[in-house]
Formats: structure tokens, sequence, C-alpha cells
């Protein structure tokens, strides 16, 4: 695999594995992470994936270096991730969003529709018939950076953001979609809502979603919705 | 148990922070400045990862219903027992039904109070630190409020022999101090424009030439929008060599960090993960204690360092704590005896 490392300040390192977002390049962040998942060095903290990167932390008094600790990591780093390789054909994981779209939870629906042009059935349609993946997470705990959007329904941000975003949105920024794990302001255009919790802190894994997944939307009704929030809260 | 009868203006639980979880877009958390944390810790015989309390410019109320070993360490918020002025960096002993509350802030930011045997609360993700915006760690998941209860834990051996020690010395009074303290190197907080070692960012040459030289030779304001997630600002504009698009990547504590706009934004210990404007620099982790130690209206210089000295000033800085950590144990036993 080729990669470059560079200083990501005195305690940590990144690996940089190309340019652009790209599937390709996705699978090649996912194939690092999960190397250094299994492979637990001494002296790693943790690492944290990016578009086309992966940063490593690392505590410089673990390391034995008769040289500078980062040569060192660089060194072991280089000397495993010359072997790595994509597997070809590997199949990403698949995860289920329910989303109930439009009224009380998607109140910025119809706008979106208006805008492409669209009936509000037929953004539903677009919206939940799209292959998504998730590039990272970041910007706030289980949040997943999606790619994969069809173009025809982007809309831009709210020119007034919203104070509060109840968690589980589901919304449209520009040619992006994404779903917010937990309340927060935010400008994003607001289609729907899921029952799924994306942050889950008292879990063994606190997010739902990680790099690499490939979702789908799934549209249910009102009622489906309270059920999946009362099994969610059990 | 700590009884809070005023919250003071920010004041939460804090240790190292909460690492593993980055890469779920749980975000480090922690304390501000590590190394007054620490000491503060170590005088009362804690693990040095023990939570703290980081207190923030106006510092809270709070009343003592056990004779409790406690240090307070980092800026100068003029901590007071029943009126009578506390000193800073030193082991002090407050007795059972006593108040300590602060006063104005004379020096740095931030203070960091630490009791023997550390908070009795719940780890989350294997950290104590409040993560205010999620609601967990910490407190309830909240910065202090009137009337919170907080149960301490069981304190050291060590702790036990310090408290023996200054229980002796009391007298009548409310509290004992030792009299021994920290050798100034690590005490000293900010100078009125302290300079702040920097190594170039990995976007640095992203920048004109002007704003590259500007970023080590002028100097910046930190503004009032300023927080536990970063500082912004306010100096000579940076502006980039051409616009482009940078994809969200790792970020870390002390990044400096420029929107279009201009003006630099340093992440700070409630940083997000990730972040997608360039990184004109990086501050030397030794360095970061200074910087968090500054507040609005104060002001700073950058200046520039190699990411090879950067990090042998680390291993410098921590061979230092771990003699420091000797030293203190030493230097009781002595006086206890």
């Amino acid at each position: 695999m080729e990669f470059n490392l560079q200083p990501l300040g005195d305690n940590s390192v990144i690996i940089e594995l190309g340019e652009d977002i790209s599937r390709d390049i996705q699978q090649k962040v996912k194939k690092v992470s999960s190397f250094l998942e299994q492979q637990s060095f001494d002296w790693m903290v943790e690492y944290v994936p990016g578009f086309t990167t992966v940063a490593v932390f690392y505590d410089p008094c673990k390391i034995e270096a008769k040289t500078l600790p980062y040569d060192e990591v660089c060194e072991e780093l280089s000397a495993h991730l010359e072997k790595l390789a994509v597997e070809e054909g590997a199949e990403p994981r698949i995860v289920e969003i329910p989303v109930c779209y439009g009224g009380e939870f998607g109140p910025d629906l119809e706008e979106v529709a208006e805008r492409n042009d669209l009936t509000p059935e037929e953004v539903i349609d677009i919206h939940s018939n799209g292959e998504y993946i998730v590039y990272m997470i970041g910007f706030a705990p289980g949040f997943p950076y999606i790619g994969g959007m069809d173009e025809r329904i982007a809309a831009p941000r709210r020119k007034n953001p919203r104070l509060k975003i109840p968690a589980g949105s589901v919304g449209i920024a520009g040619k992006q979609t994404g779903v917010y794990p937990i309340e927060t302001p935010g400008g994003w255009q607001l289609i729907g809502k899921t029952p799924r919790k994306l942050f889950l802190p008292e879990g063994e894994t606190p997010s739902l979603l990680q790099a690499g997944d490939q979702i789908k939307f799934v549209p249910i009704s009102v009622e489906e919705f309270q059920s999946w929030e009362e099994k969610e809260n059990d | 148990m700590i009884k809070i009868t005023k919250p003071g203006l920010l004041t939460s639980v804090q240790d190292f922070g909460r690492y593993g979880f980055q890469k779920y877009g749980v975000i480090a958390s922690g304390v501000m400045d590590s190394t007054a944390h620490r000491i503060a810790n170590l005088l009362v015989g804690n693990d040095e990862n023990e939570a703290t309390l980081e207190l923030t410019l106006l510092g809270p109320d709070m009343t003592f219903t056990e004779d409790t070993l406690i240090s307070i360490c980092g800026g100068n918020l003029s901590p007071s027992v029943d009126g009578k002025p506390v000193k800073l960096w030193r082991s002090v002993l407050v007795k059972a039904g006593s108040k300590l509350k602060f006063g104005g802030c004379k020096t740095g930011c931030r203070a960091y109070l630490a009791v023997a045997g550390g908070f009795d609360l719940p780890e989350v993700m294997n950290s104590k630190s409040t993560y205010i915006r999620a609601g967990i760690g910490g407190f309830n998941g909240k910065p202090l409020q009137t009337d919170d209860e907080l149960q301490l834990g069981k304190p050291s051996e060590f702790a036990d022999q310090i408290t023996k020690g200054l229980a002796a010395e009391l007298d009548g009074q409310k509290f004992a101090e030792m009299q021994w303290t920290i050798a100034s190197e690590f005490t000293s907080t900010a100078a009125s424009k302290p300079k702040v070692r920097v190594m170039k960012g990995r976007q640095y040459d992203w920048f004109t030439h002007e704003s590259q030289m500007k970023l080590f030779t002028e100097s910046f304001e930190v503004t009032s929008q300023s927080d536990r997630m970063g500082y912004r600002l306010k100096g000579p504009e940076l502006q980039l060599e051409k616009e482009q698009e940078m994809l969200s990547e790792a970020v870390n504590f002390g990044t400096i960090q420029v929107p279009s706009e201009g003006n630099p934004i340093v992440l700070l210990a409630d940083r997000q993960t990730t972040g997608g404007y360039p990184k004109i620099g990086q501050i030397a982790t030794v360095d970061l204690p200074i910087m968090a130690q500054l507040k609005p209206g104060d002001k700073v210089q950058f200046t520039e360092v190699s990411h090879e000295v950067a990090q042998q000033l680390y291993l410098d800085r921590e061979k230092q704590l771990h003699q420091l950590k000797q030293g203190i144990s030493l230097k009781i036993k002595q006086e206890l005896k």
C-alpha cells in the first residue's frame, strides 16, 4: 500500500493515503484502521480516521528510541503498512436506518422538494434509494460523514440555523446528507427523523456507525417510529 | 463530602481526558492545564490522572463536611478558607465545616482543586472528564451547580501521612498548609505577553509568505469568543496563497487552524475530533499549559520550533515531572519527621 507519513504535532503522526474522496481511498483508510485496531502497539494512544488519512496518536515516553520517538514510530508503522493491501471484493457492513420522513420530524421536506421541482414523495423515494457510504465519524459523537447522495435532492443550508435540532434528525446540507446523533444547533434542512440511537455512550462501541459502513435509509410510518423508539429505550 | 454553595463561572470535573474514542467522534475533553492538574494531584497523594475540579476565572464556594486534604494549583483565583487566604501549589488540610471561597482572578485563568482520594464518580468510557455537550462524564455530565454534593474517594496511605503531619499543626485553626512548595519552573504562570512555541502546521505552505512571517513575528490577542473548545485569536489576518478545499482530518490539542476570514483558532481540550480548516501551526505540547492559562484580552507571541526540538522538549518535561514526583514524596516525608 502506498502512503506518506507526516507529524501532526509532537505526539502524533498522520498517515496520508490519497488526495480525494473516493471508494478506493476509503477502503485503504478502512484497511489501515482495522490493522491498527488489531495491532495494539504499546506506544499507541489511539487512531483517528479522516477522509483520506489516519492519524495515530502516541505516547513519546513509551518508545525506546536511540533517536526521536517519531522516527521509531514511523519505522514501525512503515514496516507494517508496506505489507498491507486492500482485499478485492470486501463487502461493507450494511446498516439500516429507519426514517419517518416529513411532518413534525421533517419540517423542511416540502422546501427541499419545491427547490428541486419534486414532490415530497419523490424526495423520500430518491433519499431512501441511495447507496450511501460512511466516510468518517466526526463533528459530533457518532456523526457520520456520508457520501453518495443524489444531487437531485440537494439543498443549501438554512439561512437561520436552528438553535436546537433534536437527536435523530435526518437532514440535507448542500450535496450531503447526515443524521444528528445528539441535540445540537445546526443549519441543515431537516427531512425526517430516525428512532435509532447513533450515539451509545454506555455501549461497547459508542457509535452505531463506523467508517466504511454502507447505510440504507428505510421509510417508516409514525406508528412504526413510535414502536421502534420504545424498543430502543428498553 | 464537598457541598457546592455557589457554582462559579465554569467549574467541572476533569482528568487527562477520554482517549480511544475519538474515532467515534467522541471528543477527548480533559484538563486544559495538565501540568497544574498533575501537580495538584501529587500534592494530595493521588495518581496523576485522578479527576480534579477545573475552576475558571470566578471560582466556586464550597463547604467541606469532613477534614479534607486538598491542593490548589494553576491560576491564582484568590482562594480563602473562612476568610483567610490559602496558598497555591502546596498540600493544605481543611477542617470539617470550613468554607472554601474564591475571589478575583489575579493570575492565569484556571485553577485545579485536587482532593485526597479524588472524587467518587463513575468513569464513562474510561474517564471522569465532563463532556458538557453530550451530557456525559463528570458530575451528571454537567458543570457543577449549587447544592451539588461530591462524594470523595479513599485517600492513599501517603495522603494519610500528610494529613497526620498537618493535623499536628492545625492548632485550633481552620486549615494548615505545608510550608514547602513546588519549584518555580512549574508554578510561574504567564508573563504579560508570553511566548508560545509553535511547529509549522500541515498546511503551513498553503499560506502566503507574508502570513507565514506574521505568525511568528506579530502578537495575537485572545478574544471573548474563547472557551475550552478553542481560542479565537485576533491579530494580523492570515491568508491562503490560493483558495484550496481541504478534506476533514484529525486535529490535535494546540492545533492552530485558520478559517477563510483569516483569524486563527487554537483548538484546545474540548476540540472536535476532526477539522476541515487549514492548519498553519501546532503548539508544542510543553507550552499548552501557558496557552490554557490565557484569558480573553491577553496577548501571546508565537515563536517557531522544529518538530524534533518540540519532541525533545516533551521528553525533557516528562523527565522533570517524574523527578518532581519523587522530590515531592521525599520532601514531604522529611517535613513530617
